[in-house]
């Protein structure tokens, strides 16, 4: 991009975990998408992709909130956020729900090609190939499903963690495994989640990495939550805290010492 | 056909997590078929357009079966052979006990086929006075301990090398081996020995198949063992039971296809053996059965042909989808409760017995699409099971309990002024329920959660009550 273009205007959708247990994710990402030389609007708006309705199998609910979403962030040149799996219902899912609704589709067809998860947002569009952060770890990456194999999210945040000062990034066993969050699926089968994440912080544990990084709230929750439970040390973080150098303050799922 | 305890699925969840030898034969069974499968594509280089290709084929001979089903009757028919038609698993059944009793049968031979257990085939055959003899090794374990496959090609998946020692030890007395053998070698050493004189024994040998050949009328079935091809030619007349979706149009088609096949489901560049068979015994043959039967079954697939789940249809049974499901790796093939396990199973046991058996099985997935990305012919398996789950939502038979608690939460997505203040009230209430520990170890609600997992405690604002003090600041 010269330096004389326009900044593209950038729609933050925050995610509604974001939202309410993590708000420093949504900073980080302001943080970062300005650095990248974006201009950053956040509407207010804005609540929730859709997915919760749409993996329960309630089309209809999906298609109302799919609308609201479209109409608040089409403005925008593009529509970015933290979370590969509400960026994936957004991008690849939403036109299922207008299959016979062709003025609608071609309408999400439109904006689809506008929605991105942040981090390859950030590499793959607006070129970014390092960052000025500092985080001293040795630290082990989650790919999250949605992010990894609906938008091919793999490489580009280990690239960016790559050039943060101190850090180390050491690779876990079947990274590319789920941890069993699955939205409603963990609480609905909470026994098969369980084993799930327990092999998944067993993977953790054997790489012998302190922190563990990832780029969706709900799967840090998990794995977080369950470490926390099982007394692990390890501290988890989302990858834009890292990079943003905004990983000061205490760990997801760990106390705040104020 | 079978019937279905898949209604049990949640009940019998906790037993099959607990049972530690279920975990040791599992772990060790996902490791070696992951780690070969990816081993045997990477050293193909084309495999994705060979993947896609595949599929192409798939849906190019689905898209006009009724000329390809036709072909092939027509070349059976000349070859020799004869076709049956059977639109459920009853019809099936009938046609294929009415041969045996034709041909006299006291004894029949199988090869490995899921079909023959979608239609129920051994319980009907026995019922009959008819002895079934499952000739394929891990089919000859279960059918020895009297339990149903758990896996679709490797179906005595479930079982550790020392409960299959345990079991012949047990049963193999009475044919004269006393001795344990605990080495895998020995073992199927010592099945051999058993399975050898059942083949000479047979009338009918019963195969299933995994490419019919409309070019040519050919069966082409792929084995390690070689039984395959002792069923087939040993006895007098050899029957095949085959989905009507197994068709492909050409034999050039049929390798493309086996390709993927063998790679996908154990790793390997080609089985062991790849059986062709065309008809019965001609002249010149020096062997071969005399009779020759194809029972094409249909059961739920011409009405899939014609709904949102005819991709399913292009499934050629590899078992990767499974091989690579970490829920079918925690609970294995047998707490689904019918005969498909794992993500194709849990598309294919609704769509066969129905959503009110089966319901639990498409929402127990987190559709993470690892099963796609490996399916060789790129079946959209976390998209099918979406599917269920709205025709489940639609016909009301989703959980009132979660029909309710989804309902709420839409119709706060719907309003976001009212959205932005229940998420503030949530924080802060959250952040005072978890105290100074930061975490919840309890939940309203979200017992599932917290029975494994602290639940993070809010900051105690949103972001969008944050955002708005953050522009006011820079604003000023
Ligand atoms: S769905 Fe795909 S991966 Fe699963 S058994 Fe069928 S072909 Fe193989």
């Amino acid at each position: 991009m010269s330096d004389h273009a326009k900044p593209p205007r950038v729609g933050l959708f925050v995610t509604c975990l974001v939202d309410l247990f993590r708000p420093n994710i949504g900073f980080a990402s302001i943080k970062l998408l300005e650095q990248a030389g974006c201009e950053v609007d956040v509407p207010a708006q804005q609540t929730c992709c859709g997915q919760p309705a749409f993996n329960s199998g309630d089309y209809d609910a999906t298609r109302r909130i799919a609308k609201q979403v479209i109409e608040v962030f089409e403005k925008y040149d593009y529509a970015v956020g933290p979370s590969g799996s509400c960026m994936a219902t957004m991008r690849a899912h939403y036109r299922d729900l207008f299959e016979d609704d062709p003025p609608w589709l071609e309408r999400v067809d439109r904006f689809g090609e506008r929605v991105y998860e942040l981090l390859s947002f950030l590499t793959d569009v607006m070129g970014v190939a390092r960052v000025d952060a500092g985080f001293a770890a040795t630290a082990t990456y989650h790919d999250s499903c949605s992010g990894l194999r609906e938008l091919g999210v793999k490489q580009q945040p280990r690239r960016l963690l790559e050039s943060v000062s101190g850090f180390r990034l050491q690779e876990m066993d079947d990274s590319e495994v789920c941890c069993g969050f699955g939205g409603t699926f963990c609480v609905k089968y909470p026994e098969i989640s369980a084993r799930m994440v327990t092999d998944k912080i067993a993977a953790i544990e054997a790489s012998g990495a302190d922190t563990l990084i990832g780029g969706d709230l709900g799967c840090l929750m998990n794995m977080g939550g369950r470490l926390s439970r099982l007394g692990k040390p390890v501290k988890v973080y989302h990858t834009a805290e890292i990079l943003a150098d905004m990983a000061g303050g205490p760990a997801i799922g760990e106390v705040d010492a104020e | 056909m079978p019937t279905a305890a898949s209604h049990l699925f949640k009940q019998r969840v906790p037993a099959a997590l607990a049972d530690r030898d279920l975990k040791a034969a599992m772990d060790k069974a996902q490791d070696g078929f992951i780690g070969k499968r990816e081993q045997a594509v990477s050293q193909y280089p084309g495999f994705e357009a060979l993947r896609e290709l595949g599929r192409e084929i798939k849906d190019h001979t689905l898209a006009h079966l009724d000329f390809y089903l036709d072909r092939y009757e027509r070349q059976v028919q000349r070859n020799g052979g004869h076709v049956h038609w059977a639109r459920n698993s009853n019809e099936a059944r009938t046609i294929i006990l009415d041969l045996c009793k034709r041909a006299n049968a006291r004894n029949v031979t199988k090869g490995k086929s899921m079909v023959s257990e979608e239609i129920g085939l051994n319980g009907a055959l026995e019922e009959s006075g008819i002895a079934v003899h499952e000739t394929d090794l891990g089919e000859y374990i279960i059918q020895l301990a009297g339990e149903t496959p758990s896996h679709i090609i490797a179906p005595a998946l479930h079982k550790t090398k020392a409960q299959v020692s345990d079991l012949f030890h047990a049963k193999h007395q009475r044919y004269g081996f006393h001795q344990r053998l605990t080495e895998a070698p020995a073992l199927v050493n010592e099945a051999r020995q058993v399975l050898r004189r059942r083949y000479l024994d047979a009338e009918v040998g019963i195969t299933g198949a995994n490419f019919l050949i409309a070019e040519n009328g050919s069966n082409m079935i792929v084995t390690n063992e070689g039984n395959g091809d002792l069923t087939r030619t040993m006895a007098k007349v050899h029957i095949v039971t085959a989905g009507i979706e197994k068709l492909v149009p050409t034999l050039e088609d049929a390798t493309v296809l086996l390709r993927l096949l063998t790679r996908s489901a154990t790793g390997q560049e080609f089985s062991a053996y790849t059986t062709l068979s065309n008809g019965p015994r001609r002249e010149e043959d020096p062997d071969g059965p005399d009779e020759y039967h194809v029972v094409l079954v249909d059961n739920v697939r011409t009405e899939m042909l014609g709904n949102e789940f005819r991709s399913m249809l292009r499934c050629i049974r590899c078992g990767a989808c499974m091989n690579h499901c970490p829920v079918y790796g925690a609970v294995g093939g047998h707490v689904y409760g019918w005969v498909y396990p794992g993500p194709m199973g849990s598309v294919l046991t609704p769509l066969n017995v129905g959503l009110e058996e089966a319901g639990d099985l498409p929402n127990a997935c987190t559709l993470n699409g690892r099963c796609q990305s490996v399916c060789p012919v790129n079946i959209p398996l976390p998209d099918l099971l979406r599917r269920l789950r709205r025709r489940q939502h639609e016909t009301g038979l989703d959980s009132r309990y979660s029909r309710a608690a989804l309902r709420l939460w839409t119709a706060l997505a719907a309003r976001p002024a009212l959205y932005r203040r229940a998420m503030q009230w949530g924080a802060v209430a959250m952040k005072r329920l978890a105290g100074r520990r930061g975490r919840l170890r309890r939940f309203p609600l979200a017992g599932g959660w917290t029975r494994s997992r602290d639940m993070p405690a809010p900051a105690g604002s949103t972001f969008q009550t944050l955002y708005t003090l953050y522009k006011e600041g820079r604003r000023r």
